[in-house]
């Protein structure tokens, strides 16, 4: 069981009740109500611990190596996955994948960012970052959507668009534009879930959507606080503080009117209970499907782009 | 057309749009250091008689050179900046800006003006380097989203000039929902069918490459710029080694086609004017002068 450095009561505490433990399966003293005792502490532990974490906290829980990825949430929570490849132009980039599924009786559209678990696994997805090819290849597979007017969930879980040679040669700049206005004017439902990273606009190139969620335990936001620490402070030490000022928490990103909701994870994180956090998912992309489903297109496209219009923070005199 | 009377009759023009540069002072070119009377310099656009050099320039000269006589009427600059994170990293936000401002003269990263280019009407957006690296925050987002709105209700068409680093992440997830919003907004104008002209200029990078600088009807360049998605000092640092010679530049995305031309800017004007000629639903040639006036 891997900690993080602000687990550390939980790890005492898990610690104790393994050899509370111990001796208890040796018999002779009757442990089971220290047991019972430290179980409630940890419980309550994990209460108040998760719920006041800070920014960088999150970050840290976002990139949990046993957090589900996309294609998690789709083996667990869709059925009929039928994956679809390529942007019919140059080739198929394996840091997004999509295609047609059932989700609760209907079809749909699923696309997300999808991340490696194993050194082999994360180079194959280029760890999350798409290429042009990444881009162009959701706009494919929404327009697809759109065709045979089905719903589109996207799912983003990504470091950051790829910065390389190949990728600003095939146009990395002008594939993230073109969905942003695309997107802005599908006639779908378009749902879109942060499930870990958010990073920037990498993760906004598959964001555009009418209803925008965070997970309890995602980031999002214009730069990674790595990234912000090195490029504001000139410095890699930063990371915290950065994490903190760029208010990138999925409470933030509520309070600022930057996304429509927070969906809640198990306690301890979406890596703690998977199957709980599914069920979680499930249920709440069930409600906001069908909120959607009830406007027409263009009250749909109306209200999107008036939404992300109102984004911003200036004075008007 | 109330913004063309007054245009018209040149009542909205600031004194800082007049002549800035007092005569008989050198210019000392950034590229091949070598001196230009600052007349001359001004005279020729600002790019280095030597050695071609485009100098970085702001709203101020863009308007001069482009607008008819440089007159034109500002629009939304009552849109000012705020800081809604209270950001704090060496400096405070808030005090970067009243710096910024101070040092400037301007009140963010984007100006927003209508005017005649040769007797078309045209909204230039146009970006401004000086402040703090002519990075997108909620204002420019808002300026740029309202002057989209502007061109569309009026039928004007629009020109953003970019000059810009990305993203102000000083407003983290408010500059990034700019992209967003501006793109969005792009769509509601190519719907409209009026025409939308991309000037991108030495820098486009980050955000403002990943939006609206990309989206043009037509995509234009000035010589030798650096346009690109993340920056050349992230991609060495990615990659493990020195880029090839020309990478991101403006030559590079011709051959890639992803601009459709490359304008020095001693040809701005006309080509502009060629192309808005063309464009206009009712092709019509530009008048002389003297019919002009009358
Ligand atoms: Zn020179």
């Amino acid at each position: 069981m891997a900690y993080f450095d602000f687990e550390k009561p939980i790890q005492d505490l898990e610690e104790q009740l393994k050899k509370v433990k111990e001796v208890a399966e040796k018999g002779k003293v009757n442990v089971s109500a220290s047991i019972k005792e430290l179980e409630q502490k940890i419980i309550e532990t994990k209460k108040s611990l998760y719920k006041n974490l800070n920014g960088w906290q999150r970050v840290q829980i976002s990139r949990h190596p046993d957090r589900p990825y996309t294609l998690d949430y789709i083996e667990n929570c869709f059925e009929n996955f039928i994956e679809l490849h390529g942007d019919r132009n140059v080739k198929d980039d394996k840091a997004i994948v999509g295609g047609f599924a059932t989700f609760n009786g209907e079809t749909v559209m699923v696309i997300g960012h999808q991340k490696g678990r194993n050194t082999k696994q994360r180079q194959f997805r280029n760890f999350g970052m798409p290429n042009p090819e990444g881009y162009r290849k959701a706009l494919r597979l929404m327009k697809l959507a759109q065709k045979f007017n089905k719903p589109i969930i996207t799912l983003i879980d990504t470091p950051g668009a790829s910065p390389g040679l190949d990728a600003e040669e095939r146009g990395q700049g002008e594939a993230i534009a073109k969905n942003l206005m695309e997107m802005s004017m599908l006639r779908v439902p378009i749902i879109c879930i942060i499930i870990g990273e958010g990073a920037s606009g990498g993760a906004l190139g598959i964001g555009v959507g009418d209803r925008v969620m965070m997970m309890e335990n995602t980031w999002y936001s214009v730069i990674s606080p790595e990234s912000c620490s090195s490029i504001l402070w000139r410095s890699w030490e930063h990371k915290e503080k950065a994490a903190d000022a760029l208010k990138l928490t999925a409470e933030d990103m509520l309070k600022n009117k930057l996304i429509d909701g927070v969906i809640p994870e198990p306690l301890g994180g979406a890596h703690e209970n998977p199957i709980e956090s599914y069920q979680i998912f499930k249920s709440e992309v069930i409600k906001l499907l069908n909120e959607l489903k009830k406007l027409s297109p263009k009250k749909l496209i109306d209200t999107r782009i008036q939404k992300f219009s109102s984004m911003g923070s200036f004075i008007e005199n | 057309m109330s913004w063309y009377k007054r245009v018209k009759e040149g009542i909205t023009t600031l004194t800082s749009e007049k002549k800035s540069v007092p005569d008989g002072l050198w210019h000392k070119c950034f590229r091949c250091k070598k001196a230009i009377l600052s007349s001359d310099h001004e005279a020729n656009s600002y790019v280095c008689s030597h050695c071609n050099y485009h100098d970085k320039i702001g709203s101020r000269e863009y308007f001069t050179i482009l607008f008819d006589e440089g007159k034109f009427e500002e629009l939304f600059s009552n849109i000012k900046p705020s800081d809604p994170l209270e950001f704090v990293d060496t400096k405070a936000y808030k005090d970067r800006l009243e710096d910024t401002i101070q040092k400037t003269g301007l009140d963010d990263a984007l100006r927003v003006g209508v005017g005649m280019l040769s007797e078309t009407p045209l909204v230039i957006a146009c970006m401004d380097f000086g402040f703090i690296g002519g990075s997108m925050g909620s204002v420019m987002g808002e300026r740029i989203a309202r002057a989209i709105d502007f061109s569309r209700e009026n039928k004007i068409p629009l020109l953003i000039i970019s000059k810009s680093g990305g993203a102000r992440m000083m407003e983290a997830a408010f500059s990034l929902m700019q992209m967003a919003k501006t793109s969005a907004k792009l769509a509601l104008l190519d719907r409209a069918g009026v025409p939308f002209i991309s000037l991108l200029t030495d820098p486009t990078t980050g955000g403002v490459t990943a939006s609206f600088a990309m989206l043009g009807d037509l995509n234009i360049a000035e010589p030798e710029a650096l346009i690109g998605f993340a920056g050349p000092r992230i991609i060495r640092e990615t990659i493990g080694k020195d880029l090839p010679k020309g990478f991101q530049s403006s030559e590079f995305l011709l051959e890639h086609g992803f601009i459709d031309m490359i304008v020095p800017r001693s040809a701005l004007k006309s080509k502009l004017s060629q192309i808005l000629h063309l464009l206009a639903e009712k092709q019509i040639t530009p008048k002389n002068k003297s019919e002009a006036s009358a």
